[in-house]
């Protein structure tokens, strides 16, 4: 049960990636360390400010949407002709940078955020909740679908749509695609900004925490199919759940070959994923 | 430049009799590192299959040689090339299933970080393998046990390693096989159109890569003495592997060489100097901006970029 709660982390995590892939074509190897960035941030906000990380996650969003703002302009936008392997990298580099400027500032050991909601449980029928994970699972789902409202039903959104179906006739028709471009950024990495914050005070973390956290969010998007939504949603949910069930049935520390063993099977039978429409 | 070349490998063959031990420790793994860029190279630069999951030959070749020493009293000088077997058969794997399903760009590297996270997730729960403690390796001095007391031996073997393997290469770029690699990055579809069997040459360039790696991996565990899951599997070494053929120039033979005397030195430096001053990471974040700067500035490498620059001042 906790790891369908989780789920909804995992779900913003790669909806913000898919986001990005979807619009631009560049997959995003900072993601996991934008999203430790967002964590910090959290602690940062709880302890001098005494923000509870429940109620920081919008300003977490909000300074990560100016991070991933700033790197799509200042840095993928010089290479979005470039083969796939120089974007790899140069993201690469980014992430090294986000990592380790995060080791320098807040140290190598793990940190953890109170929130007044860490020990609250509740009990239902025979399974009892913690409170806290309810709360991130329906922040991160409340997300989820603003993102997708954003996406489909306000004006931003569908010019966003249009440039990532094609860029070349959103140009002719007037639009700034490379505005279009950093706000797509933007928001995939606010979804990350605001999921590391709904996480923090529910797992421990240290800046390396970010590597793993970015390879997770390339097995769900990879599971659920490149650039769709729905596919990161389910993905996200369906890997948390593989994830939980791998750590019952074998050993804890194994848990993450239940979710690497499916990502090979996917990459090789279905590269697509679940929901993708094309094959690449 | 052949006799450049010989000169310079005169140089670096005396060099220890002038260097202090720090200085033999540093030349070692910019030796070691431009090994590893040169066995990349072959499968990364020249037939621009990016793989960022090399740890995992690193890995299976150490663990290898180190086991067959530690439970069978197998030497590292015979046990390096069961390694080497080892790591070529894991390379062999990884380099048909890519290949066979077509897997290019972002999906071959997730490819391959996916069997080396899957590696080193293994490795950490086998007991047998030390499981998340890691492997130790006693100290005794013993030549044929691949230990020595004296550092300048290392240096030497790593001095012949990173020769060797950019003699390798060197043959290849002159082979018809090195040239079908080229022409595979180039243009892969191309090449089918024109008969080359691309899905061979592509593996045996995975297979090679990856023998050369396992058997880094043996001089790597048997040079620091322990191997640990997450220094000889993780996704930090596989990209340690990579920035220095792309620094100095993928799919060149001077490249990796290169991109490891500029690289390796500067990463030893500052991870002293700042290591001191307790800031640990931030030689790592001179890394990332590297990185970034040669994407942006120089994005086929310092190699090239050189050559340019020593013919303009000729013409």
């Amino acid at each position: 049960m906790s790891g369908l709660l989780f789920g909804g982390v995992y779900s913003l995590m790669a909806v913000g990636l898919t986001l990005i892939f979807g619009v631009m074509r560049v997959v995003n190897f900072a993601h996991g360390d934008m999203m430790v960035w967002g964590m910090y941030l959290a602690f940062v906000l709880a302890t001098r400010a005494g923000v509870d990380p429940y109620l920081a996650f919008a300003a977490c969003a909000a300074a990560l949407f100016v991070l991933g703002f700033a790197v799509q302009r200042a840095l993928v936008d010089r290479i979005l002709d470039a083969p796939h392997e120089m974007q790899i990298l140069l993201m690469l580099g980014v992430a090294l940078v986000l990592e380790n400027v995060a080791l320098v500032v807040f140290g190598p050991e793990p940190t953890r955020v109170r929130s007044a909601l860490s020990t609250a449980t509740i009990w239902l029928g025979p399974v009892f909740l913690d409170v806290a994970r309810l709360v991130t699972f329906g922040v991160a789902i409340v997300l989820s679908w603003a993102l997708y409202v954003f996406l489909f039903r306000t004006d931003l959104g569908r010019t966003m749509r249009a440039a990532a179906d094609n860029p070349y006739g959103a140009r002719v028709i007037g639009t700034d695609v490379r505005r279009v471009y950093a706000v797509a950024f933007g928001v995939g990495a606010a979804c990350v900004g605001a999921a590391g914050a709904l996480v923090a005070p529910i797992v421990p973390f240290q800046p390396p925490t970010g590597l793993s956290l970015s390879v997770t969010s390339f097995n769900i998007v990879i599971i659920g199919g490149m650039g769709s939504l729905l596919g990161a949603f389910v993905g996200g949910l369906l890997v948390s759940v593989a994830e939980s069930l791998g750590a019952v049935f074998l050993t804890p520390s194994l848990k993450e070959l239940a979710s690497f063993s499916l990502l090979i099977l996917i990459l090789l039978f279905r590269p697509a994923g679940l929901f993708g429409r094309r094959a690449s | 430049m052949k006799w450049l070349g010989a000169l310079a490998v005169l140089a670096l063959l005396a060099l220890p009799a002038v260097l202090n031990s720090y200085g033999v420790t540093i030349f070692i793994l910019i030796f070691f590192y431009a090994f590893l860029g040169q066995a990349w190279n072959v499968v990364g630069g020249y037939a621009g299959q990016l793989s960022v999951g090399h740890a995992a030959f690193v890995g299976v070749g150490g663990y290898t040689a180190a086991m067959l020493s530690i439970e069978k009293g197998l030497t590292p000088w015979l046990g390096m090339f069961v390694g080497g077997a080892l790591a070529a058969l894991l390379g062999a794997v990884i380099g048909y299933l890519g290949f066979r399903f077509g897997l290019r760009g972002f999906y071959f590297v997730l490819l391959t970080v996916a069997f080396a996270e899957i590696c080193r997730i293994a490795v950490s729960n086998i007991d047998a393998l030390g499981g998340a403690l890691g492997l130790y390796i006693t100290f005794t001095g013993d030549p044929r046990q691949f230990q020595f007391q004296d550092n300048r031996v290392y240096y030497y073997i790593a001095l012949g390693l990173m020769l060797a393997a950019t003699g390798i290469v060197a043959l290849l770029e002159r082979r018809r096989f090195g040239i079908y690699l080229t022409a595979i990055r180039e243009d892969e579809g191309a090449c089918e159109a024109l008969g080359v069997d691309t899905l061979k040459y592509k593996l045996l360039a995975m297979i090679l890569s990856s023998f050369l790696t396992g058997i880094g991996g043996t001089f790597y565990a048997f040079y620091l003495f322990s191997l640990q899951p997450g220094t000889m599997f993780g996704i930090p070494l596989s990209v340690e592997i990579i920035l220095r053929p792309i620094v100095g120039g993928a799919g060149t033979l001077l490249g990796p060489l290169l991109g490891s005397f500029i690289l390796t030195p500067l990463a030893e430096l500052s991870r002293l100097y700042f290591g001191q001053s307790g800031l640990h990471g931030l030689h790592l974040v001179a890394y990332g901006l590297l990185l970034i700067g040669v994407v942006l500035f120089l994005p086929q490498g310092a190699y090239p970029y050189l050559r340019r620059l020593i013919a303009g001042t000729r013409a």
